[in-house]
């Protein structure tokens, strides 16, 4: 009797150990063989760059120009217009809006905001009425990319800081870290204040942070950004590691700023004024 | 306590526990939906993947893709069939709803079924609902 009870036990225990082990085999064995061959690539349009970088030239932009350029990304990325009047029937239960939660990728904005480092009791008056195009300057130092938590921000190889929307928490801490305000919250679902969704490019949902993505989407498509095609010819981008690229010439032949340099985080985008 | 009980109570236990099952004699089930392929789905009859993994894993395929999108970059897909796709749940011919038309029967029919509520479509954008 006992002998045999202590053989019912090892048996029952290994059998067990064995019940327990199949799913993790299982899951192991799943794991290796996965889509065969598959293969994910770039479009062999794609224009690349090693640090794609930008370059305004401010004299060339006036008021007209500006709103043009804004519209031009705002209607292709689905930004909201919080000015842009509510379908009640499809939106019944829309909130009036905080004007304070507007929405914005590229926009104009006065030189002593948009520099107030250079901001000097005797510059030049003209200074004070130049739009200014603002928008995410791609930092080679990103400091949102390093307050990120889950990654959503983040920099890829050709310089450009990108979103992954997917990840964002809305926890805002980029927001915070981004010295040029480059960056707007959702505070709540965009899609009754897009006019005209186009279907190019997704919305967002409410929650998520948002900023200029470079117009990636197009780039990969071998076009170039939808500023840069809306701004007859005042906005150009290009390689800025590419000493003969458009960008770089520009930049040897004029005289350039960039915003808050002395904060060390390298921005991409540089003024010509 | 008799024979005759133990017999009885067992009985009723092995009823009880099986009350589901006969719930469902009783009463008619949904079916559940196949997928149906309409269009250029139809025509084109080579997928991403192989029906089944498809089935089993479109979820993980979808996740891949977004992080080669994203991160990498990475637009084009080259299936193990040699297919080509644009790695995209809605822009242009070569995406899924490019192909798969029909949103309703090819991604709600399944989710609804089985009460999933994915959250692509709060960003992402159905071509036919929005023109
Ligand atoms: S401008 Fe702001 S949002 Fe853009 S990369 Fe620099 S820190 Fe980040
Ligand atoms: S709000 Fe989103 S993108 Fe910004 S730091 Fe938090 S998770 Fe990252």
């Amino acid at each position: 009797m006992e002998q045999s009870r202590r053989r019912f036990l090892k048996v029952a225990g290994i059998a067990a150990i064995g019940l327990g082990a199949a799913p993790a085999i299982n899951f192991a064995a799943s794991d290796s063989h996965g889509p065969g061959a598959a293969a994910k690539v770039k479009n062999e349009a794609a224009l690349h760059a090693e640090r794609w970088g930008m370059v305004i030239d401010i004299k060339k932009i006036d008021d007209t120009l500006a709103r043009k350029i804004s519209m031009a990304c705002h209607l292709h990325h689905n930004v909201p217009d919080f000015t842009h009047e509510v379908d009640t029937q499809l939106y019944p239960k829309t909130r009036p809006v905080n004007h304070k939660q507007e929405i914005k990728w590229i926009w104009k904005e006065k030189f002593h905001y948009a520099f107030p480092d250079k901001e000097d009791e005797f510059l030049n008056e003209k200074f004070h009425h130049l739009p200014f195009m603002v928008l995410c300057n791609h930092c080679k130092n990103a400091p949102c990319v390093q307050a990120c938590p889950t990654q959503a921000t983040f920099s890829r190889e050709d310089g450009i800081v990108m979103m992954d929307y997917h990840r964002c928490i809305g926890c805002r801490f980029c927001m915070a870290a981004c010295p040029y305000g480059s960056r707007s919250f959702n505070f709540r679902d965009p899609r009754p204040f897009i006019d005209e969704t186009h279907p190019d490019f997704p919305t967002r949902s409410k929650g998520v942070v948002e900023k200029c993505n470079f117009c990636a989407e197009r780039l990969a498509k071998g076009e170039q950004p939808h500023c840069v095609e809306a701004s007859e010819g005042a906005i150009v981008v290009g390689d800025l590691e590419d000493p003969e690229s458009d960008v770089r010439k520009l930049l040897k032949e004029h005289y350039t700023i960039r915003r808050k340099q002395s904060l060390g985080t390298e921005p991409s985008v540089y003024y010509i004024v | 306590m008799t024979k005759n009980m133990i017999m009885g109570g067992l009985a009723v236990f092995v009823l009880a526990v099986l009350s589901p099952f006969w719930f469902n004699m009783v009463t008619t089930t949904q079916a559940a939906p196949e997928p149906e392929l309409l269009g250029p789905a139809k025509q084109a009859k080579k997928c991403v993947l192989d029906t089944y993994d498809m089935r089993t894993s479109h979820m993980s395929l979808l996740d891949e893709w977004r992080d080669a999108v994203v991160r990498d970059a990475d637009r084009i897909y080259v299936a193990a069939n040699g297919h080509a796709f644009n790695m995209s749940l809605s822009t242009g011919e070569n995406s899924c709803l490019g192909c798969h038309e029909d949103k309703a029967k090819f991604c709600d029919a399944c989710h609804t079924y089985t009460s999933v509520d994915p959250y692509c479509w709060d960003c992402h954008t159905n071509p036919k609902e929005i023109e």
